[in-house]
Parts: structure tokens; C-alpha cells; sequence
């Protein structure tokens, strides 16, 4: 190993001179600057940082320096190198960022090109609204309870107080199973609402009893505009101690504001049927006109037809008989129950016109109602 | 029932300004079904008015017989001339009186009168048919002549009392009362608070045995029995015009003078009455059951057999009239066209009959009159008496009658009705504090007697037959203090537990396949039998028995379903036939599936809790009713678009819509090759659960049989998926069991492996799988190829990849290949696979 060569001059590394250096910087800003793509800042990053370029070629030198002078002459290659450094990332941000704006303006599509490849699906309104109706009460407590559709006529008609000389039992109303061997007695019917399931629920569970129960019932009525044989209800039965008509009023409120808004209030009117007792038929507020149109000709609703209220169906009391048969003492325990049709409903609250629309499964018709109603 | 509001104000004084509108309102809320008020005469504009015709001409040459004619109308023209006006009806002669609208005048329906032109001749108004006038069938549907004492020149609009109101209103099966004015004005005087002229108030003479003769044979079937005579009634006596025009008002059309009586006191006080011609009954008149095979010719022609429970009215030669529903032709007055037969005596029956007897009957004989109507739905047994008198008073008035001094009463004895109720038990109903004053009088009001303090006897008015129990009473109050004046408050029900499982599963299951675009079509359950064979069931097939009805709307479809599929395909041939061919649906619902063994169902007593013994009796008498889940495709599963190529539905999107509904149940579904009629025999997977230990098959999914396709006119190439969701859900594993999630890398490695063309995709992964151990991660085919030159006849290629991972380290790859290998060795010894070089 050699001693540290003492007598180096200086002066003579003419690469270390400040203003070579100087130069030598300026050199690589200006080729950066020049550099109009990114491949030519790639030439130039070669060219001046690159192992051999100038300001390289110059830093191996400054080992040859005579120690007072290395400090000196590594500062300034060091700064030369670190703003010649900055200057190439400057410039290739620059010339990454001009790319970028011109290959993504390239890039670019045309975003309303429609993209139906799979088209969407979609539940039946009638499915989602009951479920809609349903999901109003469970948020009460009330649980959905659900039962056969070919039913026994104890259970339809019997246990709800309606005798066997009712009207409704008869073939113009009610679809009624044949026996076996083909005979007609066969105490079967498809149930003509779905209020044999309050019958089952009272009977299946522990009271107090608050159910809903939502399906499909059958009526001998011909399709048409406004009928069909196969349609859906939901019905509502409370059983507990002190039930009254007032909790039956507050109950319908509660319902009709949460499917139509706050503002929406039900009217009782007395009606009768057997298994309940008081009865009542149901209307709700008109939630299109809220009454306005009601004798003003020059504001008339579609909706209620002027009447200001939208029959909604059947309520009342439970009739104790009911209970009795169903094993609740009626000293002790009331109850309340109500029930409309789904179809109605959806009628008038998604202004369809025609109800065989709601029956045929006419995909044109139930896609635009998607999954939630 | 329609109530004209003139008819009512008889009885009750409603403020002169209350219009059919304000009675209305207050009625629907006392709770009445008011659906409609009709107002007579509300465009009517006179002059018109009663004329004489003076003169016919008689004009030929036309292609109807026309007539010129001159008619005296007073001074109703302004100047006292004969009116010349052309008409075109004949059922009038000169000196008639008529009704005659002047030019100025509007007839309903807008139509405006003037002089006109008309067949050469100038007509100056026109001489009114009923029609004309909107009053409702009069049966000649010709000129109205009126009696010939009308004055000329009168006003016709007061006169035919054109301009009224009517009330229209559906009664409810509990009120026979409100089926007559005499009714429907007791609950407008209460909804007023205004008195009622009660019309059934009549003097009355009592019994005597100087009456026509009557025996009452089944006294619980008519428990009162009134008849009275008159006798020499003029055969010349028409329905004067007021009496006509109620009963056109109410809706029945005027026919004869006793008729029209009859008819008339029915309406105004709720009693059916029948009217015979006393010379035509033979003997005494009596009630009994009929004789089963006896027969009757009933008034409206038609001849009925009767049934032993038919209650009738006989004379000494059998039936004459089948009790409380219709009287029989044999002893019916005469028609006026029929005078000579006439005999002008009557006698008139006023009974009162047992209502679901009278519904029985009625329904029986598929025969609803007004009088089955009343008696089905309640008559007042004491307003008998005295609607025989107002009829006698009527006939004796309008008919120059002599009523008999006989009368005749059978009466069962019986006691009022009487219900013991708690004062409080309207408030404790309502949730109001009415209070036992408020209590009492409404009761009173209805027409109850009422005693007691807390407990209150309350005696039921014979005209309410509906009232029998103490939450009957409570309506009243509640009804009459006003529905609308109820409280709104909520109850505090038990906090609920939520859907349960399968009801969630059943509305996940819409939504995953909503979410794969399905759209949900619900079909009616009605099919055809013959349906079976189109859709391919062999002959045995358990789907082939089916629950039938007794009266399906079509004969064509009297059976439930048994499967989604006819329903659903037809839902799919109806969308392609509109335009729509590129289809996935679906639906969801119950099946029905008949035991092997039938029973009917017992009808339980309704005064107790069935017992568990009895419940499971009539449940077993139903068929099983399991919700299914099916999906039809057709068309194309992907659009051919700007994106590239489309792609059509085919079986393997059958197949997807099964796994789609089994991972919303979380069960483990097997899928295998099946051959199942409605499907492809090639292209038909069939889908099984394993449910409590034992292997089910619970549907199948694939493409549809081409026969099946063509036979139901359905898309080629069309798939279809249907399963028993319901045993799905019992296969349900619960909730699932969180995977421990290793952060070592992963060691890909693919393997192609070739095995004969009929070996089952499923059962080479499930080789793979066993073999590869635990390292496996997971396992994808990702190719399945099938060149015959490459690989030999009857042989293809599945290559998959394979993923290992150690919970605990990283693998090697020599640990990766020695797994892959014991995979390949399971499955080359399961499946005759070998590594495809």
C-alpha cells in the first residue's frame, strides 16, 4: 500500500475546477430540459448520470485530492449531483404527467355504451310489498305466521264463525276439494282468506299472539280488470288482556304511515262480518290528493275518484266466539284483526291499471319494480 | 236497497237542506254502505207537462208508421192552441191523457226540445215515453197514459215526482231491517237525533176464527202465520202514480194493483206477503216440510222438484207456494191482460219464516228473491200484523176492496230476546270511557229495553235478530258514538323473534336469483291432467296425483299443481309470444301433493279448543303442500353486444340456478347425472340433500326434453331447474364455521388428466380432492377438451388447477408436486384417469 500522494496538484484535475462543475450541471438541466420524451430524458438520465458521465467520471476523481481539498471538491459534485438528481425526477414527473394526459385522453370511452349483457331480474311487486307490509309489523314484535292453501273448512269457515248456511260457503264463492273416490264432500276448500292461520296460531302458540300473516287465497271470481281468482292478503291478528278498537285505530295508523308518510291517518266504518265483532271497513287518507279533491271538480284524483279515502279492507274486533273455539277464555283475553288484499294496494299505489298485468308474469311488467318496493 | 229521499223524509223530518249527500255521510258513519246517490231529475228542465190528445193523422209513407197529432195542453204553451207533435209510438188513442215536454224544455241525459222538422211536418215537443223520462221500467216501454182524471196543463215533474234522490245501499247480511225504509228511517232519525214516524204503528184488530183458515204444521219453521182477505176488488183499479213511482224508485217494476201492494208494504215495512186469489186456494192453507219427489210450478214458470227440508205453504191439493221465497203459479192473481180470470178476492199472507231454513232453499233452488233476500237475513216477526193491514187498507183504498172482519194469527210462543251485559263492557271493547248513561241510551235508542245498574238486562227489539251477544251490544254503542270519535293508541306486544329461517331463506332465495337476473313469475295453480303427459310424466309418477276441485273455474284445469313447471312454462311461452325471447324466470310457491290414502275432514264443534287428536285429523285429511322453487330459461343467457359475443341459456345456467338457491340455504347440494321426464335425457342433472342421514332427490335442472319443447310450443334448446326448497332448508347446515386464513404463500400447480367421456366431471374432482390431502386449498376445472385425433375416441381431457397451502410454513415445491401426485393417483385409480402428456 503507498502513502497518501501528498504532492498531488490540485490545479491539474481540471474535472474538479467549481466551474467545470457548475458546467457540467447545467449541461444536465439544459439536456433535461431539452429532452422532449421520455425516452430522450431516458438518453440524457444515461448521459449525465449515467457511470460515465461527466459529473461521474468527475466524483472518482476526488479520491486522487489531497485530503484538504476532498471535502471541498466532494461538496460541490455531491450538490451538482443531487440538483442534477431533482432535475431529471422534475423532468420525468413532467414528461410522465404530459403522457399520462395524452394516452388516457387516448384511452378514453365511451361510458353510455349501454351494457346489458346479463339484463337484470326482478320479484314480483306483489312479493315485495307483502313483504314491505310484513317487515312494518315484525318491527312491532309481530311475527309472520303462514299455513296451507288447501285448507280444511273447519279451519276457513267453522272456527271463524262462519256457520254452514253462510253465503261464502257456497260454490259461488268458494273452490271446493274433491272427496276421496271423486266425491264432493270432503270438508276441504282452498282457503278463501288467510284467516284460518289466525285460527292456527292461536291454537299453535303460547298468547299473548301477535302474528301476521301474509299469502295466497282463492275466490271463484273470473279474471278480469279488477278480479282474479288467485290473489294475496295480509291479515293481522293481536290476542292479549285489554285489547281495544282504539289499539286496532292505532295499529292501522302506525301501518299506513309507514308505507305512505306521516301524515296518513285511517277511517273505521262500521261493516259486518262473523268473525268480527264490532267491525269495521277500513280506508285510508287518499295519500295522492289527501282529501283536496273532494268536491273541488277542478282537482279531481285518479286515485280515490274524488273520495278523498281508499277503501282498504275488513277489521275489527275479534268476535269471542272465535276465541272459544279456539280454546282463549274471552273473559279474559280480546283481540283485533284486519286484512286487505295485496293486489289493491298495489294498484292504487303503483297506478296499475289492469289486473290481469299482475297475474300473466309479463317480464315487462314486474322488471321495473327490481327487488324492493 | 235504493231509498228515495222523499220516501224517507215521510217518516222522519230532516231539515228541508239536507241533501242525499248529507244523509249519506251520516249513515256510512252510523254504518250503513251508502255507495251511491243517484239524483233523479238533476238535468230535467220543463215545460212539461200533461196533455190531452185531441187529434191523430195518421202519415203513410214512411218506413215506420208515424203519427201526426194535436194535443190540449192548456195553457202550459203560452197561447192555449192545440200542440202539434209528430210521434212514433201507438199505444195511445185520441182523449188520452199524456205527458207532453214543450220546446225549451230539457229531458234527461241533456237532450234539449225544440220545434223541429220531422217527416213533413213541424213538431212542437214530444209526447214522453217512461224511458224518456228516466223513471225506470214501467213494463210498456211506450207512451205514459195517465188516468184519464189528470188534469190537462199540470205540471208532469211534480206530478211523476221526477226530481228525487236514492240512496243506494248495500246492506250487510246481519241488517234485514235496513231492507226496507221503515228501517233504514229508524237509524236516520237516530243518526239525527230526530223522531221516527215508525210506519208499522197501525190499529190492528186482534185474532178471531172467523179468518181464512191456516195450520202451521213445523212451527220452528214459521213461527207466525197472519192472513187476511179482501174481497171485490175492482179488476178496473190500476197502481195509482205515487204507488208506481216508489216502486220504481226502489227498483221494481209496477205489474198490478194487489202486485204492486204487496210489493209496495215489503219495501216500505220489510215484510215479505204474498197475495193469493182465495179461488184458487182450495182449502185450508198450511205450512209443513215438502214431501221429498213432490213438485211445484213456482210463479216464475219454471217447475222444482222438492227436497224434503223445503218448508211450503200448502192448500188442500199440496204445495202452492215454496214458503218465504216464492208462491207458486197456480194460485197467483191474474194479470190485468187476463180479466176475465180474475176473480177479485185475496187473501194475503204476512209470515214469518225460519232464515236458514229460507237460505237453504233459496240456495237450493238457486232462487233469490226479495222475500228469500229479507227472510235469509232477518224480518221483524211483529211487523206481520201489521203489514197484512197496511196491505188490506192499501187494496181497500186503491181497489174499492172490502176487507174481511177475519183474522187470522198462528203464532208459536216465544220469548224476546235478552242478553245480560256488563255497563262497561262497551268502553272495555272500544277503549273509551263512554260510561253506563251514554251506554243505556244508545241502547235504548236502537230500540232495546235496558235494566240493571252494573249489569245490564238488556231486551233485544224484535227487528234485530243480529243482536245476540254482549260485543253485538257493545258495536251498537261504539257504532253510534262514532267510529270516527275512536282513539288511536298502540299496544305492547311481547318482543318478537324476527322471520323465521325459512321464511328468510325463502326471501334470499328470490333475491339471489332475482340477482342472477330471474324474473319472478307466480302462476296460477290450476292445471290440466293432461299436462302429465305433456310435459313427459311417466305413468306412475307420484306427480300425477292430484288434489281436484269440485267446481275449477275451467274444466280444462280442475287440478292443483304438483310441480311449478306447467305454470312457469306457460308464464314463458306467454313472454316469447309478446316478443320477449331472451327469458329466465322464476317462481316460488306451494305444490300440492295428495297422500296415498284420502280422508275427509271432520267438522269439528266450534264451543271448545279442538283437541291435539282432532287438529291432527283434519290435518291429515290435506295434502302435503311443499314450497318449491323452480326456473325456466330460453333465449339468450348473455346479449350478444359492443362487448362481443352473446351466449345462449343452457343447461349448465339450470344447474348454476340450483347451486345459486342451495348456497342461499346453505345446503350441500349433489348434483349427478339424472333422466327425469321433462328434461333431456342427456342434459338432466339430478339434485339430491342428504336429510337426517338418508339421501333425497329433491328436483332436477337442465335443458328440456325436445319433445316436451315442441309438444308445448315452447323455444328450442329451453332449461328449466325446479327443487323442493323446503327440503332444502332441513338440509341447512346451520350457520357457518369461520375458515382459519393461512398468510403463507400459495403453491399453484395444474394438472390435465384424461379419463373416458362418460366419467362425471364431479367425480374426478372429488378423486382430486380426497387425494391431494389437506394441503389443498381449493380446486378449479378450468378446461375440459375433447379431440379424438389427440386423445382417442370416447376420451377427453379435464385439466384443473390446484391450490396448496400449510397453515403453518411455506410450501416446497416438492411438497406441492408430492401432493398433486397423490391426487392424480386417487383419481387415476377411482376414474381411470391418466396425466395427459
Amino acid at each position: 500500500m503507498s502513502a497518501p500522494n501528498k504532492s498531488y496538484d490540485p490545479v491539474e484535475v481540471e474535472a474538479l475546477k467549481p466551474e467545470e462543475i457548475e458546467r457540467m450541471r447545467d449541461e444536465a438541466l439544459a439536456a433535461f430540459a431539452a429532452a422532449d420524451s421520455l425516452d430522450a430524458l431516458q438518453e440524457a438520465k444515461v448521459a449525465h448520470t449515467g457511470g460515465t458521465s461527466p459529473l461521474a467520471l468527475a466524483n472518482r476523481e476526488i479520491g486522487a485530492l489531497p485530503p484538504h481539498a476532498k471535502a471541498d471538491a466532494g461538496k460541490r459534485v455531491g450538490q451538482a449531483r443531487g440538483a442534477v438528481n431533482k432535475g431529471l425526477a422534475a423532468r420525468q414527473a413532467e414528461l410522465e404527467a404530459e403522457r399520462d394526459a395524452r394516452v388516457l385522453v387516448e384511452e378514453a370511452v365511451d361510458v353510455t355504451l349501454p351494457h346489458d349483457r346479463v339484463p337484470a331480474g326482478a320479484r314480483h311487486p306483489l312479493t315485495t310489498l307483502s313483504e314491505r307490509i310484513e317487515d312494518v309489523f315484525v318491527a312491532m314484535g309481530y311475527e309472520v305466521a303462514e299455513g296451507p292453501e288447501v285448507e280444511t273448512e273447519w279451519f276457513n269457515f267453522d272456527a271463524l264463525n262462519i256457520g254452514p248456511d253462510h253465503p261464502a260457503r257456497g260454490e259461488a264463492d268458494t273452490f271446493f276439494v274433491e272427496g276421496p273416490q271423486g266425491g264432493t264432500e270432503s270438508g276441504v276448500v282452498l282457503r278463501t282468506h288467510t284467516s284460518p292461520v289466525q285460527i292456527r296460531s292461536l291454537l299453535d302458540r303460547e298468547l299473548p299472539v301477535y302474528v301476521i300473516c301474509p299469502g295466497r287465497v282463492y275466490r271463484t271470481d273470473e279474471l278480469d280488470a279488477t278480479h282474479t281468482p288467485v290473489f294475496h292478503q295480509v291479515e293481522l291478528l293481536a290476542v292479549d288482556e285489554g285489547l281495544t278498537m282504539a289499539d286496532l285505530k292505532g295499529t292501522l295508523d302506525h301501518m299506513v304511515q309507514a308505507l305512505f308518510g306521516a301524515e296518513m291517518k285511517t277511517r273505521l266504518r262500521p261493516n259486518f262480518f262473523p268473525f268480527t265483532e264490532p267491525s269495521a271497513e277500513m280506508d285510508m287518507l287518499c295519500y295522492v290528493c289527501r282529501g283536496a279533491s273532494v268536491g273541488n271538480p277542478d282537482r279531481p284524483c285518479r286515485t280515490c275518484s274524488s273520495e278523498g279515502w281508499i277503501e282498504l279492507g275488513g277489521c275489527g274486533m275479534v268476535n269471542p266466539r272465535v276465541l272459544t273455539a279456539c280454546g282463549v277464555d274471552p273473559e279474559k283475553y280480546s283481540g283485533f284483526a284486519f286484512g286487505f288484499g295485496i293486489e289493491r294496494m298495489l294498484m292504487f299505489r303503483h297506478n296499475v291499471e289492469d289486473m290481469r298485468d299482475m297475474v300473466e308474469g309479463d317480464v315487462r311488467f314486474t322488471r321495473p319494480f327490481g327487488m324492493e318496493i | 236497497m235504493r231509498i228515495p229521499l222523499s220516501w224517507l223524509r215521510e217518516y222522519v223530518d230532516l231539515p228541508a237542506t239536507e241533501t242525499g249527500r248529507d244523509v249519506q255521510a251520516k249513515l256510512i258513519a252510523a254504518g250503513l254502505e251508502v255507495e251511491t246517490v243517484e239524483h233523479l231529475g238533476a238535468d230535467l228542465k220543463g215545460p212539461l207537462v200533461v196533455g190531452q190528445v185531441l187529434t191523430i193523422e195518421e202519415l203513410e209513407g214512411f218506413k215506420k208508421p208515424i203519427r201526426f197529432c194535436t194535443v190540449d195542453v192548456g195553457r202550459a204553451n203560452g197561447t192555449g192552441e192545440p200542440q202539434e207533435i209528430v210521434c212514433g209510438a201507438r199505444n195511445f188513442a185520441v182523449g188520452d191523457k199524456v205527458v207532453v215536454v214543450l220546446p225549451g224544455a230539457t229531458l234527461p241525459g241533456g237532450f234539449s226540445i225544440s220545434a223541429r222538422k220531422t217527416y213533413g211536418k213541424t213538431s212542437h215537443g214530444m209526447i214522453c215515453s217512461s224511458d224518456e223520462l228516466g223513471m225506470g221500467d214501467d213494463g210498456t216501454h211506450g207512451i205514459i197514459v195517465l188516468p184519464p182524471e189528470t188534469e190537462v196543463g199540470k205540471d208532469a215533474i211534480e206530478l211523476l215526482e221526477l226530481v228525487d234522490e236514492v240512496l243506494d245501499i248495500a246492506v250487510t247480511a246481519n241488517r234485514g231491517d235496513c231492507l226496507s225504509i221503515r228501517g233504514v228511517a229508524r237509524e236516520t232519525a237516530i243518526a239525527y237525533g230526530l223522531p221516527l214516524r215508525d210506519p208499522a204503528l197501525l190499529d190492528v184488530p186482534g185474532p178471531n176464527a172467523f179468518g181464512y183458515p191456516v195450520k202451521v204444521a213445523d212451527p220452528a219453521g214459521c213461527d207466525r202465520f197472519t192472513a187476511r182477505t179482501v174481497t171485490g176488488l175492482s179488476p178496473e183499479a190500476r197502481s195509482p202514480i205515487w204507488l208506481k213511482r216508489r216502486l220504481q224508485k226502489v227498483g221494481m217494476r209496477p205489474i198490478s194493483l194487489a202486485v204492486d201492494v204487496t210489493n209496495y208494504v215489503m219495501m216500505e215495512l220489510g215484510q215479505p206477503l204474498h197475495a193469493y186469489d182465495r179461488n184458487l186456494v182450495q182449502g185450508t192453507i198450511g205450512v209443513r216440510r215438502a214431501e221429498e219427489g213432490e213438485k211445484i210450478v213456482t210463479l216464475d214458470g219454471v217447475e222444482r222438484k222438492l227436497h224434503a227440508e223445503d218448508l211450503v205453504i200448502t192448500d188442500d191439493r199440496g204445495p202452492i207456494g215454496l214458503a218465504g221465497v216464492m208462491g207458486g203459479a197456480d194460485t197467483e192473481i191474474a194479470d190485468h191482460d187476463d180479466l176475465e180470470k180474475s176473480t177479485g178476492d185475496v187473501v194475503i199472507e204476512a209470515a214469518h219464516f225460519d232464515q236458514v231454513s229460507i237460505a237453504r232453499t233459496a240456495r237450493r233452488h238457486k232462487l233469490s228473491s226479495e222475500a228469500s233476500r229479507r227472510f235469509e237475513r232477518g224480518v221483524d216477526p211483529q211487523a206481520a200484523a201489521a203489514a197484512a193491514q197496511r196491505t188490506v187498507d192499501l187494496l181497500v183504498l186503491l181497489a174499492g176492496g172490502t176487507a174481511e172482519a177475519g183474522v187470522t194469527e198462528v203464532v208459536a210462543p216465544g220469548a224476546p230476546h235478552t242478553v245480560t251485559v256488563a255497563a262497561d263492557h262497551p268502553d272495555k271493547v272500544a277503549g273509551v270511557a263512554y260510561g253506563r248513561e251514554t251506554v243505556v241510551r244508545r241502547l235504548q235508542e236502537v230500540g232495546c229495553d235496558v235494566y240493571g245498574q252494573d249489569e245490564l238486562i238488556v231486551t233485544v227489539p224484535s227487528w234485530r235478530p243480529d243482536l245476540t251477544d254482549a260485543n253485538d251490544l257493545a258495536e251498537e254503542v261504539i257504532r253510534l258514538e262514532g267510529y270516527e270519535n275512536l282513539p288511536s293508541t298502540l299496544p305492547r306486544p311481547p318482543a318478537g323473534r324476527g322471520l323465521t329461517a325459512r321464511q328468510r331463506l325463502h326471501r334470499r332465495v328470490g333475491r339471489a336469483l332475482a340477482g342472477a337476473g330471474y324474473v319472478e313469475a307466480p302462476n296460477y295453480p290450476f292445471v290440466s291432467e293432461r299436462v302429465f303427459d305433456r310435459i313427459g310424466l311417466e305413468a306412475g309418477d307420484p306427480a300425477r296425483r292430484v288434489v281436484k276441485l269440485v267446481n275449477p273455474l275451467s274444466d280444462e284445469e280442475p287440478a292443483l299443481r304438483t310441480t311449478l313447471l306447467p305454470g312457469l312454462l306457460g308464464a314463458l311461452r306467454r313472454n316469447d309470444g309478446r316478443g320477449s325471447h331472451d327469458l329466465a324466470l322464476f317462481e316460488t310457491g306451494l305444490v300440492f301433493r295428495p297422500g296415498e290414502e284420502r280422508r275427509t275432514a271432520a267438522n269439528l264443534s266450534v264451543d271448545r279448543r279442538p283437541s291435539a287428536d282432532d287438529i291432527a285429523a283434519l290435518n291429515a285429511a290435506l295434502p302435503d303442500q311443499p314450497r318449491h322453487v323452480a326456473v325456466v330459461l330460453a333465449g339468450a343467457r348473455e346479449q350478444a353486444g359492443w362487448w362481443g359475443k352473446g351466449r345462449p341459456a343452457d343447461w349448465a345456467d339450470a344447474v348454476e340456478a340450483a347451486r345459486t338457491v342451495a348456497r342461499e340455504a346453505g345446503a350441500e347440494l349433489g348434483i349427478r347425472k339424472g333422466q327425469y321426464g321433462p328434461w333431456h335425457p342427456g342434459r338432466c342433472a339430478e339434485l339430491t340433500v342428504t336429510v337426517d342421514g338418508a339421501e333425497r332427490v329433491i328436483g332436477h335442472a337442465g335443458e328440456l326434453h325436445p319433445r316436451v319443447l315442441k309438444t308445448l310450443g315452447l323455444p328450442a334448446r329451453s332449461c328449466a331447474m325446479e327443487l323442493d326448497l323446503d327440503a332444502l332448508e332441513r338440509d341447512g347446515t346451520g350457520a357457518p364455521q369461520a375458515p382459519g386464513i393461512s398468510t403463507f404463500p400459495v403453491a399453484t400447480q395444474d394438472v390435465a388428466l384424461v379419463v373416458d367421456a362418460f366419467v362425471p366431471a364431479a367425480e374426478v374432482e372429488a378423486a382430486l380432492r380426497e387425494g391431494a390431502g389437506p394441503l389443498l386449498e381449493s380446486i378449479r376445472l378450468f378446461d375440459v377438451y375433447d379431440n379424438a385425433e389427440q386423445l382417442g375416441e370416447g376420451r377427453k381431457s379435464l385439466a384443473y388447477a390446484l391450490r396448496f397451502r400449510a397453515a403453518d410454513r411455506t410450501l416446497t415445491v416438492d411438497e406441492a408436486s408430492a401432493a398433486r401426485e397423490a391426487a392424480v393417483a386417487v383419481a387415476a385409480d377411482r376414474t381411470g384417469a391418466v396425466l395427459r402428456g
